[in-house]
């Protein structure tokens, strides 16, 4: 069973040059500069892509512009399960996805941006599934389908084969004040199961595991066999990380960076001042893979790696770790990074050599984008 | 149908055969036979007595064979059904299979391998009886080495994945012949190249770098440089790649490997675009291989065993798997692998009816038209990129702008995102107008990805019409969007469910295991 969550003023700041929709004094002046709500329309063509192979499905929703009022407009067949508060506010989302998660539904589709995926994966448990029909101003968090119609294709393939594998995601949201003030530091605030369709019966040809938790597992057990005793690891936040964590059988903070020494955790949960006291041990290394869309390796989500700790563990400083499909995924464009000192990131720019497996590995270009010369020369 | 011809509509109104043809053990009727063998009579009973007690204990069935019983006109007819659900290269615009060569193997050599003096020959025989088979083998491995520029070739492998594994154990026999072979555990390919080398470079127990294109989308001679050390056994490179980019820097690759004391392999299992034009050791490459069966003319695997062909640098030339043919004067005798050779990596010598094929193949073009071929294949693949380009939603990553080689591994990212029509779903509706098609290897680097290679077999009327039938899907992917995900319409088989590929529980590959696995279907 599939469900459906609008949120109504997602995208209301984008067209209005409000970089972002947060906070009711924004959507009030975005309203003043004309714009527009275009989460519904969105979430209509997503769900037009199902009504045309299954017209009489029923989809669980919140009521009103929080769903049904899309699900009615895609002719298909609302059931209410959650009223919104009046005034609105974030935790109507949170509260919706809970609603609609206990009354069974398997897929949340949700239409909106970081903010909405963000309230959604707070709301959500674990076994749940969502996907994001894009409708919001940022969208860092690769939870999205590239399109209303995709998403809608995807859905529609859940209800038809009911066996989409699925993955790990994180959600990542920025600050809108500070985005507003010309700077981008996302954070991440969780993690969606979010579906995908492998490649089908051709993809048999390949010995590649078409399944996207096998080759984060890959890449993990490579981070694992390259780890040596006596160096202290600092492990960054995200799905790939807390599988090494797995594969070295030790807890692993979701979204903090934890120090793992000789097979065990020193430090969890580490602040910068507690890395830099563990650095200062003996030999480190940090172990980070690539946080959401936009390629960040340092910078984004796991700022507690800050340059003075890179500096501290002093010559290659970081492994990298992340299956060959999140690579492929940034579509040519290189691996970031931003610690905010510009020598730092002049010494991690160039290429990096991003452990993908126990016997692979793959040289792949690092930018600083926040300074100029340090880009890897074509 | 009545006189004049009523005219054909724009787009071929293909319909597949579907004959719902059972498994053929379920046609078995006991008793049965296509064959009622003749009783030995008593004379030949007496005269060799009973032949099979003479059967060493262990090859001795116990039981007979379950095989089906049937009468040969039903035998027939079922493989004939058979054949009729399928879009075979001979029926289909074949250019959708891109990577693959899918070019037209003249029926003309089908002839020349039927003959007894060929097919009654034995791969043991006495060199002395069979100087006409090892001088055509000897003869084809001169003129690829010709083509390739290479000082000796072996034709000794059967496909091109084993052709590639002979070229990464020769490798690696001669990092251990120098004593360089505890030290060399690294081999560097890129994303675009064949899967098999990264692949062959693993199963032989090195550590693989994978490289990504630069910016421009060509090979990163930078991240080579970055990626080679001391470390460094081989890199193992496709060119063009699979993209249809030809590395404009490959003379850099290879002397930045040697720089570093690496070697050089190159995968021409598609040489198609490049054949008389340009040569591996020209580039100077140590190894490379030929897939016999792509660009020279002989069947591909599903309809017949493949040949691989092995190229080496003098240096190598001790190394490469045995056995081979030598001419002394006119006479040709066979040697078994010298010491350093990497030994049979399959039985004798190689699938000798494919080599004769080649053999004809290459006989028939000549040098000029080996040349013609390259040429012919290469125009092809420009204006076919040209037609398709033309279709809104279709378009060629990397290198844009730039003319192609022989193929181009193209995106319908545009038109996903537009309409939530994926690749594969246009491939299963491209079927419904009786087009084979295909996406790409695996990883998907290219998003929503197809690669078409047309070849020099097809005339600009058949590149016209797979182009028309693209462009029908994109307009049908826009337009009715419900007829391109719910194809195909008119095939034999609408959908298969992988979802038992994935779980070995459930493969059923012999007849046996199915029986086993689901008693209920066959009534067992």
């Amino acid at each position: 069973m599939i469900g459906l969550i609008v949120n109504p003023i997602a995208g209301i700041g984008g067209p209005a040059g409000l970089a972002g929709s947060d906070g009711a004094d924004v959507q009030r002046r975005a309203g003043e500069r004309g714009a527009r709500p275009r989460a519904a329309e969105r979430a209509v063509a997503a769900l037009a892509v199902v009504a045309a192979s299954r017209p009489d499905e029923h989809v669980v929703t919140a009521a009103g512009p929080m769903g049904e009022d899309a699900v009615r407009a895609a002719g298909l067949r609302p059931i209410v399960v959650w009223h919104q508060r009046s005034p609105t506010s974030p935790s109507d989302t949170t509260d919706a996805a809970r609603a609609l998660a206990d009354v069974g539904v398997d897929l949340v589709l949700f239409a909106g941006g970081d903010g909405t995926a963000r309230d959604v994966a707070a709301g959500l448990p674990a076994s749940t599934a969502a996907l994001g029909i894009p409708a919001g101003v940022k969208m860092y968090s690769p939870a999205f389908a590239v399109g209303p119609s995709a998403a809608g294709a995807l859905a529609a393939a859940w209800l038809d084969e009911r066996a989409l594998p699925t993955a790990e995601r994180e959600v990542l949201d920025v600050d809108e004040e500070q985005l507003r003030r010309a700077r981008v530091e996302p954070r991440l605030y969780g993690t969606l199961r979010v579906p995908y369709r492998a490649g089908r019966t051709q993809a048999r040809k390949a010995a590649t595991p078409a399944d996207e938790q096998a080759a984060v597992r890959l890449a993990a057990r490579g981070a694992a066999t390259r780890l040596r005793p006596g160096i202290r690891y600092l492990l960054g936040p995200g799905g790939t990380m807390a599988e090494v964590a797995r594969e070295l059988g030790v807890e692993k903070t979701p979204l903090g960076v934890d120090v793992v020494l000789d097979g065990r955790v020193v430090v969890a949960g580490a602040s910068e001042q507690e890395l830099l006291a563990e650095v200062a041990q003996g030999p480190a290394r940090a172990v980070v893979s690539i946080i959401g869309g936009q390629g960040f390796l340092l910078g984004r989500g796991n700022q507690q790696l800050s340059a003075r700790v890179v500096e501290a563990i002093g010559d290659d400083p970081v492994m990298v770790v992340a299956p060959e499909q999140k690579l492929i995924d940034l579509a040519g464009r290189p691996l970031l990074v931003d610690t905010g000192d510009a020598g730092v990131d002049a010494r991690l720019a160039g290429f990096a050599q991003v452990v993908t497996g126990p016997s692979t590995t793959s040289i792949y270009p690092v930018h600083a984008p926040e300074i100029e010369g340090a880009v890897h020369a074509p | 149908m009545s006189l004049p011809i009523a005219p054909k509509p724009a787009h071929r109104r293909f319909h597949q055969a579907r004959w719902d043809e059972p498994v053929i053990f379920e046609l078995s009727t006991p008793g049965e036979r296509g064959v009622l063998v003749t009783a030995v009579e008593p004379g030949v009973r007496d005269a060799v007595g009973d032949v099979v007690a003479s059967l060493p204990e262990g090859l001795a069935r116990r039981t007979p064979p379950a095989l089906p019983e049937m009468g040969q006109m039903r035998v027939l007819k079922h493989y004939l059904r058979l054949s009729q659900e399928n879009l075979g290269a001979d029926l289909n615009v074949d250019v959708g299979q891109g990577t693959c060569t899918m070019k037209y193997a003249p029926k003309v050599n089908e002839q020349l391998i039927t003959t007894p003096k060929l097919s009654a020959m034995h791969p043991l025989q006495d060199p002395a009886d069979a100087q006409g088979a090892l001088e055509i083998i000897w003869r084809t491995e001169r003129m690829l080495a010709e083509i390739s520029g290479m000082d000796e070739v072996s034709l000794h492998t059967q496909g091109g994945s084993a052709a590639i594994w002979a070229n990464i154990a020769m490798i690696r026999a001669y990092h251990e012949a120098n004593g360089e072979g505890a030290q060399r555990r690294e081999v560097i390919t890129t994303i675009f190249s064949h899967p098999s080398n990264a692949a062959a470079a693993k199963a032989a127990g090195y550590d693989v770098i994978t490289l990504h294109p630069d910016a421009d989308g060509y090979p990163d001679l930078a991240a080579l440089k970055r990626a080679l050390s001391p470390r460094t056994a081989a890199i193992m490179v496709t060119n063009p790649e699979d993209t249809g980019i030809y590395n404009p820097a490959i003379r850099e690759w290879v002397d930045a490997a040697h720089a570093v004391g690496a070697l050089a392999s190159y995968d021409q299992a598609n040489a198609n675009g490049i054949l008389g034009i340009t040569r591996a050791r020209d580039a100077g490459f140590d190894v490379c291989h030929f897939n016999v069966h792509k660009t020279f003319g002989t069947p591909h695997g599903s309809g017949g065993p493949g040949t691989g062909a092995n190229g080496v640098s003098a240096a190598l030339a001790p190394f490469l798997p045995g056995p081979r043919v030598v001419r002394d004067g006119d006479r040709y005798s066979v040697h078994e692998g010298g010491p350093q050779s990497i030994g049979a990596i399959g039985p004798c010598h190689g699938v000798v009816p494919n080599i004769v094929r080649a053999y004809a193949w290459m006989m028939a073009l000549g040098a000029e038209g080996l040349r013609a071929v390259a040429e012919t294949a290469v125009l092809n693949n420009n204006y076919l990129m040209k037609r398709i380009l033309e279709i809104p939603g279709a378009s060629a990553p990397y290198a844009t702008g730039r003319r192609r080689i022989e193929q181009v591994r193209y995106s319908w990212q545009e038109l996903f995102e537009e309409t939530g029509i994926s690749s594969e779903e246009i491939g299963i509706r491209a079927s419904d107008f009786g087009m084979h098609y295909w996406t790409s290897h695996h990883p998907y680097v290219v998003p929503q990805p197809f690669t078409l290679e047309p070849t020099e077999s097809y005339s600009k009327a058949e590149l016209d019409e797979y182009a028309d039938v693209l462009a029908e899907v994109a307009r049908e992917a826009r337009e009715t969007p419900e007829v391109v995900r719910t194809a195909p319409h008119s095939q034999s088989v609408h959908h298969t469910h992988h979802d038992d590929l994935d779980d070995p529980e459930r493969w059923a590959i012999t007849w046996r295991a199915y029986r086993r696995k689901y008693p209920d279907a066959v009534g067992a």
